[in-house]
C-alpha cells in the first residue's frame, strides 16, 4: 500500500503531524511504519494533550518508590512491603462490547500491576452509565458487571470496592475503570527499563491474533453513527491464560533471569517494544516471523497493531532462555525469542528476510506531539436563592425514602454479588463500605483502598470538583481507620480539541493537584481518557481517584455500621446547610444550578487527622463520612448496615432541618462513641478546633428524626435495597 | 495428619486451602496436577477456582489430569477426599460423586454468606460438630445441583446428602437457595461417605475477621476426628 496524506489522515494522524513524521524520517514512511506511529502518537499512548497539565501535580512523597512513568506507581508500607497500583480506563471498547471491554479492562489493569513482579491481592472499580430510561443502559450494566466479575473472579483476586453512577451524560459514552493492588517485596520490584546490549527479547503469553488492532486509536477518537463498525477494534479477554501467565511471571522472577518486562497493552507489540528501548536508551531488534501468532498470513502491520492480551515481553539475561522456556512450558504457554537489544537506538523489524521497518526510537517518544490545547476558564457559579416555602410541603421520611432508593445512593449489592470478594482470604471489609480492606497476608497489617468520582461538582465547577474527590477519597480511607498514603487517577473527559472540555480538564486536575498537595496525598499512576464524547456531546468531567491507604493493626479496622443501643453518635465538621448542586435539590427541588459545596482544605486535613487521632485511642466504635445526600442519608447507610435504629435530636443550630440534614458540605464525618467516651473525645475535638454536633443515640430498631418522622430499619433497607434488583429484573 | 491439595492449571483457592488447612494442624503439601504420585495423605483435598478457565465444562478437563487417577484410586481405597466448589465440579466430573452442577438458576455469579444446615453427621467431616447450622461463604457461577430422579432416590436411600442451604435457623426451602440447586443440595457424599464434595468454602471463614468462624468449627472437627 502506497502511504499518502490520506492514509495517515485514515490512520488519525492530523495533517501537521504526517509531515512532521516524514521531516523527521527524511522520508515517506511505508505503511507498517505508518501504523507504529498512528499507534505511539494517538490520544491514548502519547498523552499530546495532557501532558502538559500532567506536569504539574504533586508526585512525591515520602512512601513513594515509584511515581507516574512505570506500568503502574509503587509506595512503601513499611518491612519491606511495597504495594504496586493504578487504575486504567475502558470506556470505548466496554460501550461498543461491554462483557470484553470490560473484561478485558480488569485483565489489562492486573498485567500493569504483575508487570512490576506483584502479586494482585485486590481489584475494584468505578463504572458510570446513561440514565436508567436509556434503552441501552441496562444491558450494558448487565455486559460490564459480567465481564468485571468474568476477569477477575477466574483471576482469584478479590473484588473489594467500587463506585457505580447514572447520569444522561453517559447515554452514548459509558466509563469503566478498573483499578487494582498487588503485594511486592520492595528489593523484587521489576521495570521496564532495558539494559545491555544483544540480550535476548522474549515473548510469553497468548499468540497474537487478528484482534483489537487499532483498539487505542480507536479510544482516541469520538464516536459517530458508524460505532458498530468498531466492533472488531474491541479485544477478546481469557483470564485462564492470564492467570497462568501470573503464575509464570511470578515465578521466574523470583530468580534473576529478568532485565527488563512490559506487558504489551495498548498498541501491543509496537509499544511495549519501543517504551522498553526508549527507556534504555537502546535500539531493539525483531524477527515478527518469531512471533506466535493465532491466525494465518497475518501481515507485520497487523503483528505490531494487534491488541490480543494475555502477553509480556521480557528482555532477559543472557543463557536465561532454557530456564525460562522450562518455566513457561510448565504452564503451557507460548515462549519464543523474538529479538535482541542493540546499540543502533532505532526499532528494526525484519519479516521473510526483508527489513520492514527502520525507526529512530526519539523520534516516536521524545518527538511524539504535544499541544498546548486552548482552553476555556469556568467562573464559579452564582449561589442559587431556595425559598424555604418549598419545604412546607415535604416530609423528611419520605424525602429520605426517595433518596435512599436514589440510582445513585441505593444499594449496589445486585453488583457486587456478582464479584468474588472473599477469595485469597484476606478481605476484612467488603464492599458496601467506605473503603474496602485487604489484609497485608501473614502480617498484622492491612490496606485500604478506595474510588470515587463526583462529576456533578466537577461539571458545576471543575477547580472545586478536582479537589472535592481527592478530599472524599482521603476521608473514605480516613473512615476506616486507615491512613491515607497515595492516590490513582483516571481521568475521564469529553473531547480535548473542544476549548470548553479542555477548560474542564485543565481545572479539574489543577483542583486535584492542590488538594492531593495539601493532603500529602501524591498521584503516583494514573491514566487520561478522552474523547469520551459521541458527535457533540460529551460526558460530564469525570475524574475519578483510587485513594489507599494503611491500616498498622488490622484489629482496629472501623466499620460504618453501628455498633451498640445508646452509644452517642457526633457529627465531626460544621455545617453550613448550603444545597446547592446536592442531591436534594437536584432530585427533590429539581434545582440543577449553583456551585459545588466549598472545599476548606485545612478543615478537611485536621477533621480527618483528628478522627485519625479518636481511632488510634481506640474511642470510634464507628465511622461513615459525609457524602452525597448528607448526614441523614449516611445516619440511615449506619443504622442499616448495623441493623440498628437511631434517636435524634433537634440540631442546635437555628438552620431549617432540610439544610441541617440534606446539605452537602465538605470535611464531615459521623461517628459512634461509647457514653462513657463523651468527655474524652469532645476534649480532643475541641483541643483540635474541631467543630462538632451531638446529634443523638444508637437505639434498637427506628430512625427517630422527630416525633412524627420515623422510620423503621426494614423500612429504610426496602428503600436502600430495592431499586437496583426490581430495575434489573429479579 | 497430612493432607495435600492439588493445584490444577487455573485453580485460584489452593493456597488458601494450604492456609487452613496448615493453621488447624494438618502437615500440607500442594501437589502438582502432572504429577502421578499422590504423598502419602490422611486427606486430600481438590480446591476451588477455575480449573482449565471453566471453559469446557466446569471440572471436566481437570478430572482427566494425570494426578486424578491417583485420587480416584486413593478414593475408592477409602481415603478421604474433599472437593470444594470447582473441586466439587471436579468430583462430579471424575465420576467419584453423583449429579452435575449447572449454572446458577438466575444465571449470575454469586458470592456471599450462606447458612447450611448438616444433614449427615454420621462420617468423619461432620460427627461431632454441635451446631446443626453452619454459615458459610459461596462464590460460584456454577453451584446448581441437578441429577435424574433415580440417582435422587439413591443419594437419599443412602443418605448422601452432606448439606442443605437452609436459613439460620435450619429451615430448608426456596427462599433460601441461592442457586436453584435440587433439594437445596449444597454438598454431597459418595455411597461411603469418604467423598465429601461442597459448593460452600469453609477455608475462607477461619478466623474473627473474615466473613465469620464457622469454617474454624468445620477444620477443627475434621482433624479430630481423622486422628
Amino acid at each position: 500500500m502506497i502511504v499518502n496524506e490520506n492514509v495517515a489522515l485514515d490512520h488519525g494522524l492530523k495533517k501537521d503531524e504526517y509531515k512532521k513524521i516524514c521531516n523527521l524520517l527524511k522520508r515517506v514512511p511505508n505503511i507498517t511504519e505508518l501504523g507504529i506511529f498512528s499507534a505511539m502518537w494517538n490520544e491514548h499512548c502519547s498523552y499530546k494533550s495532557s501532558r502538559l497539565h500532567l506536569k504539574n501535580l504533586p508526585t512525591k512523597g515520602t512512601r513513594v518508590i515509584q511515581g507516574p512513568g512505570e506500568n503502574a506507581g509503587v509506595v512503601d508500607i513499611g518491612d519491606d512491603d511495597a504495594i504496586v497500583f493504578k487504575i486504567e480506563s475502558h470506556n470505548h471498547p466496554s460501550f461498543i462490547e461491554p462483557y470484553q471491554g470490560a473484561a478485558t479492562g480488569v485483565g489489562g489493569i492486573m498485567r500493569d500491576v504483575f508487570t512490576m513482579g506483584a502479586r494482585p491481592i485486590a481489584n475494584l472499580n468505578s463504572i458510570h452509565f446513561g440514565s436508567p430510561q436509556h434503552k441501552k443502559t441496562k444491558n450494558l450494566l448487565r455486559g460490564v458487571v459480567n465481564g468485571i466479575g468474568g476477569y477477575g473472579n477466574c483471576m482469584g483476586v478479590p473484588t473489594i470496592a467500587g463506585q457505580t453512577s447514572f447520569d444522561e451524560s453517559y447515554n452514548g459514552n459509558i466509563l469503566v475503570n478498573a483499578m487494582t493492588l498487588g503485594l511486592v517485596k520492595k528489593n523484587k520490584i521489576f521495570y521496564s527499563k532495558a539494559a545491555g546490549l544483544e540480550k535476548p527479547v522474549i515473548y510469553v503469553g497468548s499468540k497474537t491474533g487478528r484482534d483489537g488492532i487499532h483498539g487505542a486509536s480507536m479510544a482516541s477518537a469520538v464516536f459517530d453513527e458508524k460505532i458498530e463498525e468498531k466492533k472488531p477494534t474491541v479485544q477478546v479477554g481469557d483470564p485462564f491464560t492470564e492467570k497462568l501467565l501470573l503464575e509464570a511471571c511470578l515465578e521466574l522472577m523470583s530468580g534473576d533471569s529478568i532485565i527488563a518486562i512490559q506487558d504489551m497493552g495498548a498498541a501491543g507489540l509496537t509499544s511495549s517494544s519501543i517504551e522498553m528501548a526508549s527507556k534504555g536508551n537502546l535500539g531493539i531488534e525483531i524477527n515478527l516471523n518469531k512471533v506466535p501468532c493465532r491466525e494465518t498470513k497475518m501481515t507485520p502491520y497487523e503483528i505490531m497493531l494487534s491488541e490480543s492480551q494475555e502477553r509480556m515481553l521480557i528482555v532477559l539475561e543472557n543463557g536465561k532462555e532454557d530456564l525460562a522456556k522450562k518455566i513457561f512450558d510448565k504452564w503451557n504457554l507460548d515462549f519464543a525469542v523474538i529479538g535482541k537489544t542493540t546499540k543502533s537506538k532505532k526499532i528494526e523489524l525484519y519479516f521473510d528476510k526483508k527489513k520492514i521497518a527502520d525507526i529512530p526510537v526519539n523520534i516516536l517518544v521524545e518527538n511524539s506531539p504535544m499541544y498546548d490545547r486552548k482552553w476555556k476558564k469556568n467562573k464559579l457559579p452564582k449561589k442559587i436563592k431556595i425559598s424555604k416555602k418549598q419545604f412546607k410541603n415535604l416530609k423528611i421520611i419520605n424525602v429520605l425514602d426517595k433518596i435512599l432508593s436514589n440510582p445513585n445512593i441505593c444499594s449496589k449489592e445486585w453488583i457486587w454479588q456478582q464479584y468474588d470478594q472473599t477469595v485469597m482470604g484476606d478481605t476484612i471489609q467488603k464492599p458496601g463500605g467506605d473503603a474496602g480492606v485487604v489484609r497485608v497476608h501473614g502480617t498484622n497489617k492491612a490496606v485500604a483502598a478506595s474510588v470515587d468520582s463526583s462529576a456533578i461538582y466537577c461539571w458545576a465547577h471543575p477547580l472545586s470538583g478536582g479537589k472535592q474527590i481527592v478530599c472524599e477519597s482521603w476521608r473514605n480511607l480516613v473512615c476506616v481507620g486507615a491512613k491515607p498514603i497515595a492516590i490513582t487517577n483516571c481521568l475521564n473527559f469529553g473531547n480535548p480539541e473542544n476549548r470548553e472540555n479542555m477548560g474542564e480538564f485543565v481545572e479539574c486536575v489543577q483542583g486535584l493537584g492542590e488538594a492531593s498537595k495539601y493532603l500529602d496525598f501524591p498521584v503516583v499512576s494514573g491514566n487520561v481518557s478522552f474523547y469520551n464524547q459521541t458527535k457533540e456531546v460529551g460526558i460530564k468531567p469525570t475524574p475519578t481517584i483510587g485513594g489507599i491507604g494503611l491500616i498498622k493493626n488490622y484489629e482496629n479496622m472501623i466499620t460504618m455500621n453501628f455498633k451498640k443501643v445508646n452509644n452517642k453518635i457526633l457529627v465531626i465538621g460544621k455545617t453550613e446547610g448550603r444545597l446547592d448542586q446536592s442531591l436534594f435539590a437536584r432530585e427533590i427541588l429539581n434545582e440543577k444550578n449553583g456551585p459545588p459545596p466549598e472545599i476548606n482544605l485545612f478543615n478537611e486535613k485536621n477533621n480527618g487527622e483528628t478522627v485519625l487521632k479518636l481511632i488510634e485511642n481506640n474511642f470510634i466504635k464507628a465511622a461513615h463520612d459525609v457524602s452525597l445526600g448528607g448526614i441523614i442519608t449516611s445516619i440511615a447507610k449506619m443504622c442499616i448496615n448495623g441493623k440498628k435504629g437511631a434517636s435524634l435530636k433537634k440540631p442546635k443550630q437555628l438552620i431549617d432541618p432540610f439544610e441541617y440534614f440534606f446539605s452537602e458540605d465538605q470535611g464531615r464525618y459521623i461517628i459512634e462513641i461509647e457514653e462513657n467516651n463523651f468527655k474524652n473525645v469532645t476534649e480532643i475535638l475541641e483541643k483540635n478546633s474541631v467543630h462538632y454536633d451531638d446529634l443523638g443515640t444508637v437505639n434498637e430498631n427506628e430512625l427517630i428524626i422527630d416525633e412524627k418522622s420515623k422510620l423503621t430499619i426494614d423500612e429504610l433497607m426496602k428503600s436502600h435495597t430495592s431499586w437496583l434488583t426490581n430495575y434489573m429484573g429479579k | 495428619m497430612n493432607s495435600s491439595v492439588i493445584t490444577f492449571p487455573g485453580s485460584n483457592c489452593d493456597r488458601d486451602m494450604d492456609v487452613a488447612l496448615k493453621k488447624f494442624g494438618f502437615k500440607n503439601k500442594m501437589v502438582w496436577h502432572n504429577d502421578i504420585v499422590l504423598p502419602k495423605s490422611d486427606l486430600v483435598v481438590l480446591p476451588g477456582g477455575f480449573s482449565y478457565g471453566d471453559y469446557l465444562r466446569c471440572g471436566s478437563m481437570a478430572s482427566k489430569s494425570k494426578i486424578m487417577q491417583s485420587v480416584i484410586n486413593f478414593a475408592k481405597s477409602g481415603g478421604k477426599v474433599m472437593g470444594i466448589c470447582n473441586g466439587f465440579q471436579i468430583l462430579v466430573e471424575a465420576g467419584l460423586l453423583p449429579g452435575v452442577l449447572l449454572r446458577n438458576k438466575y444465571l449470575e455469579f454469586i458470592c456471599k454468606n450462606v447458612f447450611v444446615k448438616i444433614n449427615n453427621k454420621d462420617n468423619s467431616y461432620f460427627k461431632n460438630i454441635d451446631k446443626e447450622t453452619l454459615e458459610l461463604h459461596i462464590a460460584h457461577n456454577e453451584g446448581n445441583y441437578f441429577c435424574s430422579k433415580d440417582q435422587i432416590k439413591k443419594i437419599d436411600d443412602n443418605n448422601q446428602i452432606a448439606l442443605h442451604y437452609s436459613d439460620k435457623d435450619g429451615k430448608i426451602n426456596e427462599n433460601n437457595n441461592p442457586n436453584g440447586s435440587l433439594k437445596n443440595i449444597a454438598g454431597i457424599f459418595n455411597k461411603e461417605k469418604n467423598v465429601l464434595g461442597m459448593m460452600p468454602h469453609p477455608e475462607r471463614m477461619i478466623d474473627s475477621s473474615l466473613s465469620g468462624e464457622d469454617g474454624s468449627i468445620f477444620f477443627k472437627n475434621l482433624i479430630n476426628n481423622l486422628k
